[in-house]
Formats: C-alpha cells, structure tokens, sequence
C-alpha cells in the first residue's frame, strides 16, 4: 500500500498493544491504591477472572449426565454467546431475505420505487429500540420479538444500500450488454447484480452490526438468556466483573462477526478495484 | 455473413436541454460498403460519437433513416459490436468470460465457447491473462479483451468509439496494426471515431471529416496508400496537412463557440 518497507506482523501487533496495556496497568493501579469501590470498578484481574469463571462449565464433569463434548462447551457465556447469535442470525437472514428483492426491485424498476419509496423513508428513520412496545405486544415475550427487532435493525441498511447498488451501476456496463444482445433478464442477473454487489455486501455488513446492536438490546427486555440479558442481571446483583466480563465477550464476538464479513467480502470482490494492495 | 453495408440517409439529431435546443447532427447522408475502414474524424462536439451511437442504435437519430444491408436499426444488437474508449469490460468476469460473454447469450455450447474464446486469445496475446480480473490488466491488455470479445460475436460490423484515445504512443500504435491485421483477415466493416488526424490516415480507406455544432459531413476522403502505411512518407504528411487544415478550422469554431457561451452564460 505505501512504499515503506512492510512491518513484521509481530511488531504491528505489539504497537496495538501498547496503547490497551498502559490503560489497564493504570486501572489496575488505581483499584490496587484503593481510589475507588470495587463494587463499582473492580480491577482487571478481577474482570479476567470472572471472564474465566463465566467461560467454564458450571458443574463438574459427570459421565453419566453428559459426554465431555457437550460438558466443555455448557458453560454460562457459551450458551449466552449461541443464544444471543442463534436470534442475530435469524433475524439478520429474514431481514436480509426480505430487504434484498425489495431492494432490487425498487433500484430496477421506477414504478416499485415510486410506489415504495415514501413509506420506506417514513418508517426508516424510526430507531428498531421504538419497535420494542409493540413487539411485546405483537409477539410477546421470548425470542419471536427479539427476532423482530433485529429484523427491523438488519433491513434498512441492507434496503438502502441495494437501491443505491443498482441506481449506481454505470450505464457503460449496461450498454455493453445490451450491444453484445443480453436480454433484460441476463442484464439483470450478469451485469445489474454483481455490479450492485459491493453497495449490498456494505449494506449488509451495517446490517449486521445494527443486528448485534438490537439484539443486546432486546435481551434486556424480553429473553431469560443472552449476552445482553446477563449483563443486566448481573448489574441486578451489583457483579460489576461480571458486567465487564460480559461486555467483553460481547467485544469480541463482534470482532469474530465483523472479520468473517471481512474475509468474505474481500472474497466475494476480488474482482474489485478498490480492493487492490 | 462476414460483413455488412451502413446507409445513412437525411440523419438528423436534436438534443433538447432546457433553454436550447442543441442539433448535434444535420443531413448526414453517407454510404459504407461491406467491408470498408471508415473514420469519422473530428473536434469534440462535432458529433461523430452521435453518429456512432445512432449506427449502433443506443440513440436514434431524431429524423432519417439508418439501415444495416437494407434492415432499418431498431436498437442495438450484436450484429453492430461496439468498443468503448472506457473499455466497458464487465470488472467482475474473468477475462476469459468477457470475451465468452456473447457467446453465452447467444447459447453456445461450452466446449465450443471455451475453443473459441481460447483461439480469440492467442490471437490477441492473452492467453496468459484468461482468469484474470480487468483490474489486473494495463489499458492496452483491456482493450485488446474488449476487442477480443466483439470479435467472439462475430459482428459483421465493428464499431470503435476512440478506442485507443487513452492509450500511449507505442500501445497505441501496436494496437493499430493489430486492428489491421484483424481486419484484413476477416474483412469486417469498421466505423472507427477518433480525433487524431494521424490515425485516421494510418488506419481508414476512407475519412470522413465532420464540421462542428451542427454535425455534418465536410469531407469525404479516400486513403489509397497500401498498408502497412509509412507515417512520414510524403504522401502521408501531404495528407495530413490537407485534413489538418480542414478540422483545425473547426476547432477554431468550436472554441470560439464556447467562449461565446461562456460570456453569456
């Protein structure tokens, strides 16, 4: 990317850590003095062991309840962790499905468009965290209005960006098409599709953030399990470690989503110029 | 069918912009054979890409009629292939599927298709660069894929709008004999819009020099020298001292046209 000679990995990932050590060696230090209540900041050691905890099985191991398998991974934060991912990935995928071809159709065609637009503009500055009365009263509690939620979070980043994808794509493209004979479908599924790619794969990636987001969010209110749902029960106990154990693993599980979305796009356009090192 | 007659008869084009209306092309009546090189040489605005766009059929002419061997054009199709100056590979086909592309449209068996685009590809030099994106490739690598894949359609008619304009000097040039070649091999007929003199007298049978705002036809020039053509024979230079007379002076109009708009807009 730049004419300098590339850093070896292991020095980039030294500097990144320099500013987070310094950071924690001076909480440990303030919470060591004694400066403040635990209660309300423990110290990292303390977050890291309860992080610890919060991983590991519950029980002991017992051969005749369960194989070692299934023991290793019954732990509190995992089981959070699925549940909390199981409704981002539901609802992700419905909005997503549903956000897609109505996307499509409204960039391609300008009767949708005209027909669509105006609600889609109403109902798409209304935060999901407004949706959370009415999807307990439309569905109750568990995961259905979680799910909602997050439906609602994952579409418009991913309708908004669809319609701008194929309002986008350059018209020497399509004129190329049209030239070498493509019919309006093959224009539709070889050049208006792919070109729009890069616009939907953002959208979708926004998507999933807002999901993540929502779904913290939603758990707070209407589930008995998640990373969200722990968090605040934690605070009902006044387990600060706790708090910030859950939160990190909700840092990190971010970090894990947004990577895979990374490799994939880069993936998926590698025919792409702005991708070029 | 290798290649096919362009009748222009009584073109006319008018773009209508709020405020005025622009006539970008005005009784233009041209006649080219089957298998003929013309260019169509001008300044910007004199409204040879017009022209090219309406032969191609993605802008009919306001008035007058544009017929492929007797058949009036309707829109576009394969039979008229086109090159872009912009190249207008598809970015996320591999080369080897930009040129196999119209093949594919028009349902041609794989094992064919790959023999074809294959032959196409050596014949252009490619063949190392047959699963490599557009991006990967330098300006004068794509546009010998955009060519490849107009000649993988078999049109009997090539049109070129500034192909090589964003090209270097000595790609270009390489270019140049390239198309030659091509053509004297499958005796296409080729419309080729440019702006440089020089190449119209390198490459064309036959220049067509055009005046600015309205478009018309100037001058109807044959190019008799045998090919491959020596740049600095004196016949050569005769020439482009002849044309070079004729499409400065319409540059002169045009720019003085712009500097009027520009003081009264």
């Amino acid at each position: 990317m730049s004419s300098t000679v590339q850093r070896p990995t292991w020095k980039i990932w030294a500097e990144g850590a320099i500013v987070p050590i310094v950071l924690i060696t001076i909480w440990q230090l303030i919470v060591a003095m004694g400066w403040v209540n635990p209660k309300i900041l423990p110290s990292p050691l303390a977050v890291v062991e309860r992080w610890w905890q919060y991983l590991l099985p519950m029980e002991a191991y017992d051969p005749a309840t369960m194989s070692r398998f299934k023991w290793i991974f019954s732990g509190e934060m995992l089981g959070d962790a699925a549940g909390s991912l199981y409704r981002v990935i539901v609802g992700f995928a419905i909005g997503t499905a549903l956000a897609l071809p109505l996307g499509l159709a409204m960039g391609a065609m300008p009767r949708v468009l005209r027909l669509m637009s105006p609600l889609m503009q109403v109902l798409r500055p209304i935060p999901p965290i407004a949706y959370i009365p009415l999807s307990i009263l439309w569905f109750g509690l568990g995961n259905p209005p979680a799910v909602f939620l997050i439906v609602i979070g994952a579409f418009f980043p991913v309708l908004m960006n669809t319609i701008a994808g194929v309002l986008h794509v350059d018209g020497i493209y399509l004129r190329a098409a049209r030239n070498l004979g493509a019919s309006r479908m093959t224009i539709f599924r070889r050049v208006i599709l792919p070109a729009a790619t890069p616009y939907i794969l953002a959208g979708m990636r926004i998507g999933i953030g807002t999901s993540f987001i929502v779904v913290i969010v939603s758990e707070m209110i209407a589930v008995n399990n998640g990373l969200g749902f722990r968090i605040l029960e934690a605070r009902e106990y006044f387990w600060s470690d706790k708090i910030i154990a859950g939160m990190l693993t909700i840092g990190l599980i971010g970090l894990a989503i947004d990577i895979v979305m990374n490799k994939t796009n880069n993936h998926l356009l590698r025919w792409h110029r702005g991708l070029e090192q | 069918m290798t290649a096919a007659a362009i009748d222009i008869v009584g073109v006319q084009k008018r773009f209508e912009t709020p405020g005025r209306d622009v006539v970008a092309l005005k009784d233009i009546d041209l006649h080219i054979a089957t298998g003929e090189f013309v260019c169509l040489l001008g300044p910007s605005g004199c409204g040879k890409s017009t022209l090219l766009n309406a032969i191609a059929g993605f802008s009919p002419p306001s008035a007058g009629t544009i017929t492929v061997d007797g058949k009036p054009v309707k829109g576009p199709g394969p039979d008229r292939g086109m090159v872009f100056q912009e190249y207008a590979l598809f970015p996320w086909m591999t080369v080897e599927a930009n040129v196999g592309f119209g093949l594919e449209i028009k349902g041609m068996a794989k094992a064919e298709r790959q023999e074809r685009i294959a032959s196409l590809l050596a014949m252009l030099g490619l063949s190392d660069f047959a699963d490599r994106f557009p991006k990967d490739l330098s300006g004068g690598m794509r546009q010998r894929v955009a060519i490849a894949r107009v000649l993988a359609i078999d049109s009997p008619i090539l049109l070129m709008d500034e192909p090589f304009g964003a090209l270097d000097a000595l790609t270009r040039r390489s270019l140049q004999d390239e198309l030659i070649k091509i053509w004297s091999q499958f005796r296409k007929t080729i419309v080729f819009v440019t702006h440089s003199i020089e190449e119209s007298i390198y490459l064309a049978d036959r220049i067509v020099v055009m005046t600015y705002r309205p478009g018309t036809v100037k001058r109807d020039i044959r190019v008799t020298m045998e090919r491959p053509r020596d740049s600095s024979a004196p016949l050569f230079n005769e020439l482009k001292r002849e044309i070079g007379e004729l499409v400065t002076a319409e540059q002169q109009r045009h720019e003085a046209a712009e500097r009027v708009s520009l003081t009264t807009d």
